[in-house]
């Protein structure tokens, strides 16, 4: 095999050269495999809930059982889906070729998170061999703590894990753009994923560690009885919320803002135009990051929190809500002048702005207290995090994936299909999560296993719309996994997209680049490409 | 399956058509922002579709005054929502002066009233029109969540503290009562109805329900007595505690120099943990009551104490004695 043929998927085929790799693309492709396996079996349980709650006696499954189906649910979408899906997918991935890097700053730790999270993952199906757990993915004590009868302490210890995967992935993104970035690539010439995935980073190595030492504290008081949380031996369940929070809801930022990264890469490359604003851009991510962190009390406002404490969560609330309005704007102000094509990633990039901006105004609606308190841990909520994390995120997620396929596997995906497939994820989502509003304000409380009978309308629309969703979720794993061996063969620019990963080959050799890229270009500035380009096939020297 | 479905609950307290109108607010800013970004996201991406294969887009100009433009929009819109919000959330808090006083104990998984008449029910709670109503609530296990759709607003029920809730229903009626925080097992279970009466329908059923003989446990001023509270807590025991009269409301002064106000959260402290805040003046003697005394328990200790406030001239041995005599 020639040099130039040698790309990091056929330079060796060996199962240790996966398993032993320190190559953050094929990293990535571990992740890609892992994620979609949490993604499916998550999606299983999602499946069941929603079978379930089409009558309103709770007559398929037990009770029980039903509260292990959301918790496994809720652990394994939001620890092992979401929060690895961008940045150990796509981060892992484009993050080095973006800025070029020939890898990420520590390969083996890169690697030893992939296994860390794997450990985690084992903890979290060795629980539900045994029976699951039924504290919901929040483990509110003393409910938690001295009351379930379940696996709670091995689902603890895997999100843990999971936790500190997530960690040294942070410190490696952040490194990684710190010191490898190539000449003449300054901070502000940094495509927009990689200004997110380092504000992502900054998140997971300060706010992981809480979430550490919360579990760590309930897994003492379950196990040798540390009053901490129970009041019966002396603890405040209150507290528990404060810490579970404090990382939590960062931890929506640690999924939302690196799907901001993927949007501002698609919308600009399918508009074939720089991004409206960059700074400005950037800078929201940054804030968000920041401002994330001082609003967890926003989940607490009926708990018995100050209510003073509520009113400073409220605001703070309402101003991190800013910078995202303000990075809705610029995508769609982007748009204006551009080249908008209608391909399948710029159908999911459509699709998240709308599903974004649903969920970011119902967001600004439960920051409201007086609205909150009325709706907190309705189906109003379950919509509303769903539009934000499933709508969002999983949009941004699947339109990059489509993205950058040829660059990740060297093959084109089937186009009708593709298309056919966003549109079912667009529709079937709306139909089903949009009915859970209505069933908040409703009254309908979350985590119900059976429900009075007027609410059975509204949840059977919402289940048909999930069957309509999976159907879209299932259509791509079939075609992209038929595309890797019979796609036709993919160029390195099929889109003619802007950025350092589309100047190598698909799939990228090895150490992605042959040589070290001198950045010259600001990022995204198709125009000033566009002007190159003429330039060079102009007769030189007489352009009139 | 019922077709002909409910699309907005029932409105049926002082509150609800408050948070009604904040949340038709904030509806109306969901629905009308949606839409505009909608139809300017399609409009561009029409008008300015690619319509040959090298097609780029022009140079992006930016715009300092358009981005702050929408980022104070918002902010203002959104500031207007935060106050407005917060108004309504302390109206929610904040019980009037003259509501009438029930007491709510949660355990997994069913809801045990008290009447401030002493009356008992489980899982149905009958209530007047046009009188609110301040609830005391806590929980015997794990946290739960008192929620009525229908007077809008919820509030958590926690153990080993009160916390309260309060509405002024304006419809006769019945309503869903709903456990809305997670508590295990049988949670979606945990359900129960708000019965709203006429004030005159109520006395009936208060005087009905009172002849019919509902079982009622020990009252206050029996387990003050069985717990043996009177060997100290009585202006005639031979061992002195703090007296008892009257301080429910008021503040008194602990060893330490600071002072605390006597609410259910302190006569509840003082009885589980009674060294943790001694009154000035007094030793920590008495012995703890932890794992003793039930949460009912408490509260009819805590509403008897309260009692001794309000009718100053009633002397507890002889109302308790009296009590056990008939």
């Amino acid at each position: 095999m020639s040099a130039e043929n040698t790309n990091y998927l056929n330079n060796n085929y060996g199962v240790k050269s996966w398993l032993l790799t320190i190559d953050h693309k094929r990293i990535a492709i571990l992740y890609l495999i892992s994620v979609t396996f949490f993604f499916l079996l998550g999606g299983l349980f999602a499946a069941l809930i929603r079978i379930e709650l089409v009558t309103p006696a709770g007559d398929m499954v037990q009770a029980d059982t039903y509260n292990r189906l959301f918790t496994l649910h809720g652990v394994l979408m939001i620890f092992f889906f979401l929060i690895p899906a961008i940045p150990g997918v796509l981060g892992n991935f484009l993050l080095p070729i973006m800025i070029g890097a020939k890898d990420m700053a520590f390969p083996k730790i890169n690697l030893a998170s992939w296994y860390i999270y794997m450990a985690g993952g084992l903890f979290g199906a060795w629980a539900m061999l045994n029976g699951g757990v039924d504290t919901g993915w929040t483990f509110y004590t003393p409910f938690s703590t001295s009351f379930s009868n379940t696996y709670v302490i091995s689902t603890a210890i895997g999100g843990f894990l999971a936790g500190f995967s997530s960690i040294l992935t942070g410190i490696n993104f952040i490194v990684t753009v710190h010191r490898l970035r190539a000449p003449g690539l300054t901070w502000f010439r940094l495509p927009l994923f990689v200004w997110a995935h380092y504000a992502t980073g900054i998140i997971q190595v300060l706010a992981t560690p809480v979430l550490a030492i919360t579990l760590v504290l309930m897994i003492a008081e379950r196990a040798f009885r540390i009053g901490i949380f129970d009041p019966a031996l002396g603890g405040d369940p209150v507290l528990f919320q404060h810490l579970f929070w404090f990382y939590s809801h960062p931890a929506v930022y640690i999924m939302i803002l690196p799907a901001m990264g993927v949007m501002s890469e698609l919308i600009t490359a399918f508009a074939r135009k720089r991004i409206f604003g960059y700074k400005v851009v950037a800078a929201a991510s940054v804030t968000i990051a920041v401002l994330g962190f001082l609003v967890w009390g926003h989940h607490m406002f009926v708990s018995s929190q100050s209510p003073y404490a509520g009113v400073i969560f409220s605001f703070l609330s309402m101003l991190v809500a800013v910078p995202s309005a303000v990075k809705v704007f610029n995508w769609t102000a982007t748009l204006y002048e551009g080249s908008v094509s209608w391909d399948t990633p710029m159908l999911y990039a459509l699709g998240f702005i709308g599903l974004f901006t649903i969920g970011g105004l119902t967001g600004v609606m439960l920051a409201t207290m007086g609205i909150d308190i009325h709706v907190h841990d309705t189906y109003f909520v379950v919509a509303h995090f769903h539009y934000v994390m499933v709508g969002s995120v999983l949009m941004a997620y699947l339109g990059g994936l489509h993205f950058w396929w040829p660059k990740i596997t060297g093959r084109l995906y089937p186009v009708f299909w593709a298309k056919i497939s966003a549109l079912l994820v667009f529709v079937g989502f709306n139909l089903t999560f949009f009915p859970q509003f209505l069933l908040g304000y409703l009254g309908m409380p979350r985590r119900y296993h059976a429900y009075p009978e007027e609410f059975q309308v509204l949840n059977v629309f919402s289940s048909a719309g999930a069957s309509v969703l999976g159907l879209g979720y299932l259509i791509p794993l079939i075609y992209l996994f038929w595309s890797m061996r019979y796609g036709k063969k993919a160029t390195s620019n099929p889109d003619d997209a802007f950025g350092l990963e589309w100047e190598t080959s698909s799939p990228p050799p090895t150490h992605n680049f042959h040589e070290t890229p001198n950045v010259t270009f600001e990022a995204y500035d198709y125009a000033a490409r566009e002007t190159a380009r003429q330039a060079m096939t102009q007769p030189v020297g007489d352009p009139e | 399956m019922k077709l002909d479905f409910p699309l907005f609950p029932d409105t049926a307290s002082t509150l609800a058509p408050e948070l009604d109108a904040l949340y038709f607010f904030g509806l109306l800013v969901a629905a009308v922002c949606s839409v505009v970004i909608g139809l300017v996201v399609f409009y561009l991406a029409i008008r300015y579709r690619r319509t040959e294969a090298n097609q780029v887009g022009k140079p992006e100009k930016g715009g300092l005054w358009l981005e702050i433009t929408w980022s104070v929009i918002p902010l203002g819109v959104m500031m207007f929502m935060f106050v407005w919000g917060a108004k309504v959330f302390f109206e929610a808090q904040r019980p009037p002066a003259d509501a009438a006083e029930y007491y709510v104990t949660a355990k997994q998984w069913m809801w045990k009233f008290q009447h401030p008449e002493g009356h008992r029910e489980i899982n149905t709670l009958h209530v007047p029109v046009g009188q609110p109503i301040k609830l005391i609530m806590t929980s015997e296990d794990v946290i739960h969540s008192f929620f009525v759709p229908a007077f809008r607003g919820k509030m958590d029920v926690l153990p080993g503290r009160y916390t309260q809730y309060w509405f002024e229903a304006t419809k006769p009626g019945t309503y869903h009562l709903f456990c809305a925080e997670y508590c295990g097992g049988e949670h979606s279970r945990m359900r129960g109805s708000i019965v709203v009466m006429e004030a005159r329908e109520y006395e009936a059923w208060l005087s009905g329900s009172a002849s019919g003989g509902t079982a009622v446990a020990a009252t206050g001023a029996e387990i003050f007595e069985a717990r043996t509270c009177n060997t100290c807590h009585r202006p005639d025991s031979s061992l002195q505690g703090p007296q008892l009269e009257g301080i429910f409301g008021h503040e008194v002064e602990l060893t330490d120099g600071s002072t605390v106000t006597v609410d259910e959260s302190y006569i509840r402290e003082s009885i589980l943990d009674p060294a943790a805040k001694v009154v000035k003046g007094y030793q920590p003697l008495m012995p703890t009551y932890q794992g003793q005394l039930s949460e009912e328990e408490l509260l009819q200790l805590i509403i008897y104490i309260k009692a001794l406030g309000a009718e100053e001239d009633v002397e507890p041995a002889e109302e308790a004695s009296s009590e056990a005599a008939s």
